[in-house]
């Protein structure tokens, strides 16, 4: 079965929109949307420095990811001003990435298909990774969900019940690049991000509780991959913004009905 | 306190020469206090004076730039924040923040809500509450924890004369019912020194401390708050370039 590209395709599309969507959710609701897309292009360094080392490219992404995340959260903790020095330090990584590129004159194919995803190449091996990362991410958001909510709520009420608002954050942040390293061959680092938000802005109409949204997040991030998927197949579009398109179409019309009740 | 002893009992919270500063800049320095069990303390002071900074260091959520902060060991603190914004697209019921940090039975949460004053509010969404309904949410949340000190951080801001002396008789009934400590921080002078053991006027430091008759009549704390019955008027029309006795020679360069 795993000898179909198309089968390889929609599990990895699943297992990306399942790591995506309950993570996406936090980043929803901390308004943390321009750190996950500045992490997502600046990770295309990470994929640079794998094909200039020959090293995998799920390890240099992660590597660069996880700097990028940490080094931003820090940022964005400190003063809310710092909305430049993300864009200054997102399209540096992505820019730096493209240009170190160009001097491996055979690996110029490659990074394109980690700029715009390629979901059909998807090897078995891939899989493999992709869905131990998705394990990880789901882990990591479940164990501390509870945590994760009231530190998103108030960082002091948090810290008076005695958590470590700190810790939360970290973890946010390690789950955030596991799922940039895991997403970027399926949908591209141009447009990981989408993944992380659309899914949870279009289940917030649908949901009165946190775990409701994140649910519906992530029958959102599924419907959309695997419809994406097909969609592409029998229109010959590119796969990666397909599914975004339809994610996209979910949250038109999860709006729509939500104004059409009365409730937007 | 009536019927309680306070000098064989360990301080709650206890801070020592404790100096804080936000990007080098020193908002409020030496303080010294302790905090005992089951009294109610009130911080006054002027916008800027560093108040706010001091609740957050006595929760451990600012670091001291000088001296230090000690809390008695598995001290349960009941937080009610200034405010708390909630962002639009997340969705929670009453209920399902009131199960925040720690999962509680219903049982539980109808009691907090009873004790706070909104017995009826549980399954309504929190952005969908009133700014009094709110605030009496997040001291139901607070008192879930089964505080040995509930710290109040204007916690009646947004509410009306009335709905702030409500607010503040649901307090003094809650220390009443359970024997907390509690620590507040506000501007409704009036209302709540009345009910204080002690207060503290800070203004970049602690500028005076005692009973609230004699703190309301010392003349720093006239100095900021203006000289009218109780000072309650006067607020707004404070001074910053106070000035002391003799024996206190600081400067208030730092506080603003």
């Amino acid at each position: 079965m795993l000898d179909d590209f198309m089968v390889r395709a929609a599990l990895a599309g699943l297992g990306v929109a399942v790591a995506a969507a309950p993570l996406g959710c936090f980043v929803v609701w901390r308004r943390f949307a321009y750190i996950g897309d500045a992490t997502a292009h600046a990770a295309i360094l990470g994929v640079a420095l794998s094909l200039a080392f020959g090293v995998s490219v799920f390890a240099g992404v992660l590597l660069i990811a996880l700097s990028v995340a940490v080094l931003l959260t820090g940022l964005s903790g400190r003063s809310l001003g710092s909305d430049a020095l993300l864009g200054v330090i997102a399209h540096s990584g992505l820019a730096l990435g493209l240009v170190s590129v160009s001097f491996l004159p055979n690996a110029r194919v490659d990074l394109m298909g980690y700029l715009v995803g390629d979901i059909l190449a998807v090897s078995r091996g891939d899989l493999v990774v992709i869905w131990l990362g998705a394990a990880v991410v789901v882990a990591l958001v479940v164990w501390r969900w509870q945590a994760l909510l009231a530190t998103t709520l108030s960082a002091d009420m948090a810290q008076a019940a005695g958590l470590s608002p700190k810790k939360e954050q970290l973890i946010l942040t390690v789950a955030l690049a596991v799922t940039v390293a895991v997403a970027i061959k399926v949908v591209g680092a141009l447009l990981i991000a989408a993944l992380l938000i659309i899914p949870a802005a279009a289940a917030r109409p649908v949901s009165r509780t946190p775990e409701t949204m994140a649910v519906m997040a992530t029958a959102v991030g599924s419907c959309a991959a695997l419809g994406g998927l097909l969609l592409s197949f029998a229109l010959d579009t590119p796969t990666g913004p397909t599914i975004v398109t339809v994610a996209a179409a979910i949250f038109a019309l999860t709006q729509g009905l939500s104004v059409a009740s009365g409730r937007g | 306190m009536p019927g309680l002893s306070v000098t064989d009992m360990q301080p709650l919270i206890e801070t020592r020469d404790l100096t804080l500063a936000y990007h080098g800049n020193v908002v409020l320095r030496d303080v010294t206090l302790s905090l005992m069990p089951g009294e109610i303390v009130t911080i006054v002071g002027p916008n800027g004076s560093g108040k706010s900074s001091l609740m957050r260091a006595l929760i451990g959520a600012l670091a001291p730039t000088g001296g230090k902060v000690t809390r008695k060991k598995g001290l349960k603190i009941g937080y009610v924040p200034q405010s708390l914004t909630i962002d639009a697209t997340l969705p929670l019921t009453v209920s399902r923040f009131l199960n925040l940090p720690r999962r509680v039975s219903a049982a539980r949460i109808d009691d907090a809500l009873q004790a706070a004053g909104v017995p009826s509010v549980g399954a309504q969404q929190m952005i969908g509450l009133s700014g009094g309904q709110f605030q009496r949410v997040l001291l139901a949340r607070a008192l879930l924890e089964r505080p040995d000190i509930l710290i109040l951080d204007e916690a009646t801001q947004g509410l009306d004369q009335p709905g702030a002396a409500r607010f503040y008789q649901q307090i003094e009934a809650v220390r009443q019912e359970t024997g907390c400590a509690v620590l507040m921080v506000s501007h409704d002078l009036h209302v709540v020194m009345a009910a204080s053991d002690r207060v503290l006027c800070v203004n970049g430091h602690v500028c005076c401390e005692g009973t609230p008759e004699t703190v309301a009549s010392a003349p720093e704390y006239r100095a900021l708050f203006g000289t009218g019955t109780q000072g309650a008027l006067a607020l707004y029309r404070h001074e910053h370039s106070h000035s002391h006795g003799p024996d206190c020679d600081h400067s208030h360069e730092a506080a603003e």
